[in-house]
């Protein structure tokens, strides 16, 4: 059977199976809709913690950075991990015991105040949708190169398909899919590294055979053999990075704070019963996260490996066949500079012929090393839920913002159980509209955007919600301030140095390197804009008044563990 | 005070003693492993790996795995000596 039609039946069996449980896990209440109804087991949503987390960019894109910055790729491995461990001591088993629906609501009633409140929805809602955007040109990029389908009927299909559990079955559709979305996609991820492990080093452990010997009876090391062929070809030893010190140390903590803040992470937490199921499945979810976590930098080293010993100083002509077919895509590109009919691969930008896309690292590798037709389409299958699983998380923060955050909480508080339902489909379904519509045409900004989504966060919820539960006398006024100048803070630098906007548009960024404050890159100045919001909370808390006795009550109680379950309902 | 209130601000000290510990663990091993002693921890090497590489890329993860669950345990175990189990 061909790769083309296996990849339909793997695709279509995932896409029938996932409205197979929409319909099944229907919502029929608010309570359902916004939380699946708190009674899901820590393991599933363990799962579908991992699923909802682990993206797109995840799946396809990060073995593939991670091949091409070598140690420097470390900061997305401990950054995206990290922060697991900031939401489990820190945030999740408070929000769960504080027990309402979504992120605002906590900000809103710690610090009992409409403005904080609104200004929590508008951050949720900046972060939810530059990162949705990105999930959707996902979904379309993986239909377009494995379907040869156009990128808009791609979007186009995952839009129907999201829209389909999400708007049906709202946060209880979505868990469940998210389950079978993470079977699927860690199943995808595991095969081919497990087949190229054996392969290269002959040891079936990925984690194992990145620190083995190469199976050529040479006895030298893989990462040996890497560092040197690196250097060879003029680029930094592979187990070294170019970044500064300093630098790497901001982005890992900009990426850990902000993974601990984004809101359709923490959310996922309001679904368990007890508090101490809340402790457990953010366990569970980094168990099942670290797999693939710890999986990717291997799949780097090999397939780095691979590749340079397939291309570097080869013939043209001699390529495989999946060389030709990637050339097809426009995610290889060969440019014979020296005219000898031969690639060379170095780090000069000036000899420099053969250009790679990163995502080609997870998206080829079952093609480079020569791995069964299925194997490629499962690939596909595991890109797509992870792009979906994600984009149907962020989905849910941004209708529940609407519907609940700001029609039943500020506009119209009166508003009926079915009605509040309603509203929340209803905005469920333009945000999906809205959502495709930068998939399909997306903005030039995307993609740099959604790396700075984590800084954003970091930025504005994370010291807002870790004061509220540590630091009882807290007031509203340092909070909103915090909230404020952080998240302006950090979209002034992003603004400064990511876009250019006030020395001349883009192409100045380049040049604007050596005035980054401290040294340290938009991608890592959250980091210092979170450090700013807590001295500015802390600081305007001097000179305000203490919360009200009723609201260091609250905080009494959701330091307590017992007695969760009711505080959930309404 | 109140005796119910003496008894959670006990279970609240020993949950934050708890949190400073692992916390603790948790910057060395990233930050400090993986970070800023790596140059040092280069010099040694475990198999193909360099030991600073090895936990940027490896180590530093599956610690932190372990702290969550050594954590779950710690608190349910509070828990239950302050008689919140439920």
């Amino acid at each position: 059977m061909s790769v083309q039609l296996w990849t339909y039946i793997i695709v279509g069996l995932t896409f029938a199976l996932y409205i197979g449980i929409a319909i099944w896990s229907r919502a029929g209440s608010t309570k359902e809709f916004y939380v699946a109804g708190g009674n899901v087991s820590p393991l599933a949503n363990g799962m579908a913690t991992a699923a909802d987390w682990m993206s797109a960019a995840s799946f396809i894109s990060m073995a593939g950075i991670i091949a091409f910055a070598g140690y420097d790729g470390s900061v997305y491995l401990m950054g995206w991990t990290g922060g697991y461990v900031l939401l489990a001591l820190l945030l999740a088993p408070y929000l769960r015991k504080f027990g309402k629906f979504t992120v605002p609501d906590f900000i809103g009633e710690r610090y009992y105040s409409k403005t904080a409140r609104i200004v929590a929805v508008i951050c949720a809602l900046i972060v939810s949708f530059t990162y949705v955007a990105g999930q959707m040109r996902g979904v379309g990029v993986v239909f377009s190169r494995f379907l040869q389908v156009d990128i808009t009927t791609g979007v186009l299909i995952g839009m129907v398909i999201v829209l389909f559990y999400a708007v049906l079955g709202g946060m209880k559709g979505i868990t469940y899919t998210q389950v079978a979305q993470y079977c699927v996609l860690i199943f995808a991820f595991m095969v081919p590294a497990i087949f190229i492990s054996i392969q290269m080093t002959g040891n079936p452990i990925p984690q194992l055979g990145m620190g083995s010997t190469i199976n050529d009876g040479s006895g030298m090391y893989l990462l040996e053999k890497l560092d040197g062929l690196s250097t060879e070809l003029g680029f930094a030893e592979y187990m070294d990075g170019s970044k500064s010190i300093v630098d790497v140390f901001a982005i890992t903590l900009a990426l850990m704070v902000g993974t601990a803040g984004l809101p359709h992470v923490i959310v996922r937490f309001f679904t368990v019963k007890r508090v101490r199921d809340a402790r457990k499945s953010a366990g569970w979810a980094l168990l099942l996260i670290a797999i693939l976590y710890t999986t990717a930098p291997a799949v780097s080293v090999f397939a780095k490996t691979n590749l340079i010993n397939t291309v570097s100083g080869q013939a043209y002509a001699a390529m495989p066949t999946w060389f030709k077919n990637w050339e097809e895509t426009g995610l290889l590109v060969f440019d014979d500079k020296n005219q000898d009919g031969k690639i060379q691969y170095v780090a000069s930008k000036k000899d420099n012929e053969l250009t790679i896309d990163n995502d080609i690292m997870v998206l080829a590798n079952p093609e480079i090393a020569d791995l069964p037709a299925w194997v490629i389409a499962l690939v596909a299958a595991g890109g797509l839920a992870a792009a979906l699983s994600t984009a149907a998380g962020l989905l849910l923060v941004i209708s529940s913002s609407v519907s609940h955050d700001l029609i039943k909480s500020i506009f119209k508080p009166n508003i009926s159980e079915m009605g509040e339902l309603w509203a929340a489909r209803i905005s469920a379904t333009v945000a999906v509209v809205i959502a495709g519509y930068f998939g399909i045409n997306p903005p030039g900004f995307v993609a740099a955007v959604v790396a700075l989504a984590f800084g954003l966060a970091a930025a504005s919820f994370f010291p807002a919600i870790v004061l509220g539960i540590f630091y009882k006398k807290m007031s509203k006024e340092g909070a909103i301030a915090g909230m404020i100048v952080g998240i302006s803070l950090m979209l002034f630098y992003m603004l400064k140095f990511k876009f250019g906007l006030f020395d001349g548009g883009k192409e100045a960024v380049a040049g604007l390197s050596k005035d980054w404050w401290f040294g340290i890159s938009p991608e890592g100045f959250g980091s210092i804009a979170m450090i700013v919001n807590f001295m500015v909370a802390i600081l305007v808390n001097l000179f305000t008044p203490d919360p009200p006795e009723q609201v260091q009550e609250i905080v009494e109680d959701i330091r307590i563990p017992s007695g969760a379950g009711n505080a959930a309902v309404h | 005070m109140t005796d119910k209130q003496a008894k959670a601000n006990a279970y609240w000290r020993e949950n934050v003693r708890y949190l400073l510990i692992l916390l603790s663990i948790w910057f060395l091993v990233s930050y400090g492993a993986g970070i800023l002693f790596k140059d040092f921890l280069d010099t040694i090497k475990i198999g193909g790996f360099k030991l600073g590489f090895w936990f940027a890329q490896q180590g530093s993860i599956y610690v932190f795995v372990i702290l969550i669950f050594v954590y779950v345990r710690l608190m349910n175990k509070l828990d239950k000596k302050y008689g919140y189990n439920e």
